[in-house]
């Protein structure tokens, strides 16, 4: 496309112009426009989506048959190890902390994050540790292979004996996402305490910053105790030390309480930002205001609060004893406490609603229903004797996979079509996006649902071999896992397309209400400048006919006159 | 256009859709907590029926509110969507306390019911015994582990990178673990190298293994046949084939089988990770690194792996 009327002003801006010269290049520099940033972050997240995704499939492809004959089982362990920390370290996390840096500075009339340059700097640590990790493939004998637990004595092994090896490369680029975790938790926090517009109490806040806020406060508790195992493993694996070798008089059960301690909480920070995003997404497509909306932002921090007392209920069966099992199962099922008021309130926001089923809800009813699922079979993982007997299971990789992709990939999705006009300018392809959805949903069901009956029968998970019983689930796991792979094919096509030559982007194509959809698309940097908005409502007011801001024409015209 | 509208004079045709929809629930909820019982392997310890019981009552509820929750989405999706150029907006309902109260309180109060009730179903249980830590290296056997209602033990289950062992109070070792119906027995788990699990899916029970402790565990099996004993904790390279047979027989027949098997002579037990690390070993130790695995534990009876299990 060649460019001949573009204000001289456009060509300097720090962000992304549709269509200017030299775009690109922003997204290659060390840019500190927290919109530029939230795109780095989502666009990489993404490619490594389908890096994590090869490897499902490659993992899925050996479980299509009980024998290990498509690959050695060694590389077969190395392979699924991969895929969990690809998609959580280097998918979700980032992509997640993508979502909180278009929308928390748009939504709260910040003109940017509180600490740009941290911010750049933890997304340039991304790429990083993605090297360090996409390294260890290389590194002698393969890289890690014991899980994304790591659980010693077994992640201590390191046969080969040579001091850089793949669980060492994959221990340090664990850190390095937890620091680049830590700079965001850091900046995320401030800026939503610091930088909200005039008149914007935190009870007038949008859901996404509450889930947000409450995502990132469980970074800051728990990612410490998380680096600190971390450290203790590396030694033990590096230096001789034996904080869990049962040799040296450690023990290897304590960092089992280290790694829980975050990584439970871990699935929250997942979760949150997207129950923000559907809090956010079904009172724009239902037009209704949300229902509830002090009780869903209460529920946010009732669930931090919650993730921190829960971590042994992935210990039940390592000898843990009856009352601290108890304890904990009491605790883990207090969680459906407050999700339930969630998922109660965006039911409630449906009813008598007047549904428009574009890409972006049906993504969120697909994702919700998944989600109430998953939640079904959480308080039943929970319940200390069931656990004991499907955990370390299919069942348990099928309930964190209907979790983990069902729900909050979904989510993501949700997410990605319903901001992607507000930040590129451009509308997305309707028909694609819906024939996504379809291949995502159908795949995603037969991928995970099968795999709860295997668990239910006893197959163990991080299996390379089964016993001929289990063949049938895993037969349509696998068909289902290759169909996701197909489903990325439509939505690279219209991201790709609409991205490069989709029709023009309205500034509020959707009649949303919020601060985002105030600016023009894609907001010029600095958001709202000089002129921040002065909040007098509750967010979602949808046919209560009263305005979010102060002077609400003014900001419409000059949104759409950019 | 829908059914319920928030007037004072009752809506008999919005109470008659709704008792109809919970009824029709209600009856699909019990049908889904009958069919659970199916999804299992056979009952075939005294931990079994209380697993699945417990398992069947939260299907239940849990089909009762998922096809609550996803039969109200259907509703929704069938009555209330937009027309193609119909840009209104829905009722502006905001909120209602009452219902937001009622659905904390509901929850609230089913989880901590099912959740008194599971802790009484693990109480009868009664399965893990004392935990003893010992150093790696000294003989973990001459701990005691003593569970006094155990009619026969203890067993010691010894777990290895890949393969099992059992070793009988009579000095009795075998590859697959032979056990009387209907007795409790006493085990003692060990490993030397690595976290495994103790996993009979046909038993319900599962329990980890941890290297530097000694765990006291005991179970009453009640159903005889060959049960699959899978290792559940991930313990590297050839984990997967970390499995033996756990064969439950009468008492006399147990009792028969540990006077032969004192007899014969010890032997190189089952080994089920060697096959594939041979393999590897004769395509040029292709494929990332790995420890080799443990030799095969010296046993009296190695036991036969081709005859099918049950479970």
């Amino acid at each position: 496309m060649t460019i001949t009327n573009y204000d001289p002003r456009i060509l300097k801006a720090p962000h992304p112009v549709p269509g200017a010269p030299d775009n690109w290049k922003r997204f290659f520099s060390f840019n500190t426009d927290a919109k530029v940033i939230g795109i780095q972050y989502i666009v990489t997240s993404l490619f490594f989506l389908l890096v994590g995704g090869l490897l499902a499939m490659i993992v899925r492809g050996e479980l299509l048959t009980p024998p290990a004959d498509l690959v050695d089982p060694t590389v077969y362990n190395g392979l699924y190890t991969m895929h969990g920390t690809v998609m959580l370290f280097l998918f979700l996390f980032p992509i997640l902390n993508g979502f909180n840096n278009l929308l928390i500075p748009t939504m709260i009339g910040a003109p940017d994050m509180a600490f740009p340059k941290l911010n750049a700097a933890a997304f340039w640590l991304v790429p990083v540790f993605a090297t360090v990790l996409m390294g260890s493939f290389f590194a002698p004998g393969g890289p890690a292979s014991s899980g994304w637990w790591s659980y010693p004595p077994m992640s201590l092994q390191n046969p080969l004996g040579h001091f850089i090896n793949g669980q060492f490369l994959w221990i340090l680029a664990v850190a390095l996402s937890g620091i680049s975790s830590i700079m965001g938790a850091v900046n995320f926090v401030t800026t939503i305490i610091r930088m909200r517009a005039p008149g914007m109490g935190f009870f007038k806040m949008p859901i996404f910053i509450w889930t947000a806020w409450a995502a990132q406060t469980i970074q800051l508790i728990g990612l410490p105790p998380l680096t600190g195992g971390a450290v203790m493993l590396l030694f033990d694996l590096s230096f001789g030390t034996s904080f869990f070798r049962p040799e040296g008089g450690g023990d290897p059960v304590l960092f089992q309480h280290f790694f829980w301690f975050y990584s439970h909480p871990a699935v929250y920070v997942l979760v949150l930002p997207v129950f923000g995003i559907f809090s956010e997404l079904f009172p724009v497509y239902a037009r209704k205001p949300l229902f509830g909306y002090k009780f869903v932002a209460i529920a946010s921090f009732g669930i931090t609060f919650l993730s921190m007392i829960v971590w042994a209920h992935h210990m039940f069966y390592t000898g843990t004893p009856n009352w601290m099992r108890h304890i904990f199962m009491f605790t883990t099922m207090l969680i459906a406490v407050p999700t339930g008021v969630k998922v109660f309130a965006w039911l409630g926001t449906l009813w008598r609603g007047n549904l428009r089923l574009n890409t972006p809800m049906l993504f969120c009813l697909g994702g919700l229903f998944n989600f109430i699922f998953a939640g079904i079979t959480g308080v039943m993982l929970a319940t200390v004797p069931i656990d004991i007997h499907v955990g370390n299971t299919a069942f348990v990789v099928a309930h964190f996979h209907y979790v983990i992709f069902n729900t909050i990939g979904l989510g993501v999705f949700a997410g990605i079509y319903h901001w992607f006009p507000k930040f590129t300018g451009r509308m997305y392809y309707e028909g694609l996006g819906k024939v996504h959805f379809v291949l995502t949903f159908i795949g995603a069901t037969l991928n995970w649902l099968p795999l709860h009956w295997a668990g239910l029968l006893g197959m163990p998970r991080r299996v390379a071999s089964y016993d001929p019983e289990f063949a049938i689930w895993n037969v349509l796991g696998s068909i289902g896992a290759f169909m996701l792979g197909v489903a990325s094919i439509p939505f690279i096509l219209n991201m790709v397309s609409s991205w490069a030559r989709g029709p023009q982007a309205p500034p509020n194509p959707w009649r949303a209400i919020g601060l985002e959809w105030l600016l023009p698309s894609p907001p010029p940097a600095e958001n709202f400048q000089d002129d921040i908005p002065t909040v007098i409502n509750e967010p979602y007011g949808y046919g209560l006919g009263r305005p979010l801001v102060e002077d609400e024409e003014f900001y419409v015209r000059r949104s759409q006159e950019a | 256009m829908t059914t319920t509208t928030p007037k004072k004079s009752p809506n008999i045709g919005a109470i008659v859709i709704i008792t109809i929809a919970i009824g029709l629930n209600l009856v699909i909820a019990k049908m889904m907590a009958n069919w659970s019982y199916s999804w299992f392997p056979p009952q075939a310890s005294s931990a079994a029926p209380y697993v699945d019981d417990l398992f069947a009552l939260e299907t239940g509820i849990g089909s009762f509110i998922f096809f609550g929750c996803t039969g109200f989405m259907g509703w929704v999706l069938l009555f209330n969507r937009a027309g193609k150029y119909d840009e209104s907006d829905g009722a502006p309902i905001e909120g209602n306390t009452k219902l937001e109260i009622t659905w904390t309180i509901i929850p609230l109060v089913t989880v901590f019911l099912i959740a008194t009730y599971s802790m009484n179903v693990n109480m009868k249980l009664q399965t893990l015994g004392p935990k003893h830590k010992y150093a790696i290296g000294t003989d973990p056997t001459v701990l005691i582990a003593k569970d006094p209602k155990a009619d026969v033990g203890p067993i010691d289950v010894i777990a290895r990178q890949w393969s099992w062992e059992f070793v009988y109070p009579n000095g009795v070792r075998s590859s697959e673990l032979h056990l009387p119906v209907d007795q409790r027995v006493n085990f003692r788990l060990i490993s030397e190298d690595v976290l495994h699990s103790f996993f009979v899916p046909a038993f319900r029970l599962k329990q980890d293994i941890i290297p530097g402790s000694i765990i006291s565990y005991s179970l009453t099996p009640t159903k005889e046949g060959r049960f699959r004993l899978r290792d559940a904790m991930f313990s590297g390279a050839y984990f997967s084939q970390n499995q033996t047979n756990v064969v439950v027989e009468s008492e006399a027949t147990y009792t028969n089988w540990l006077k032969t098997a004192a007899d014969q002579p010890l032997q190189p037990g089952l080994d089920p990770g060697r096959a594939l690390y041979d393999r590897r070993l004769a395509r040029g130790d292709k494929g990332w690194a790995t420890v080799p695995p443990a030799p095969p534990p010296q046993v009296n009876d190695p036991g036969d792996p081709s005859i099918p299990h049950d479970a």
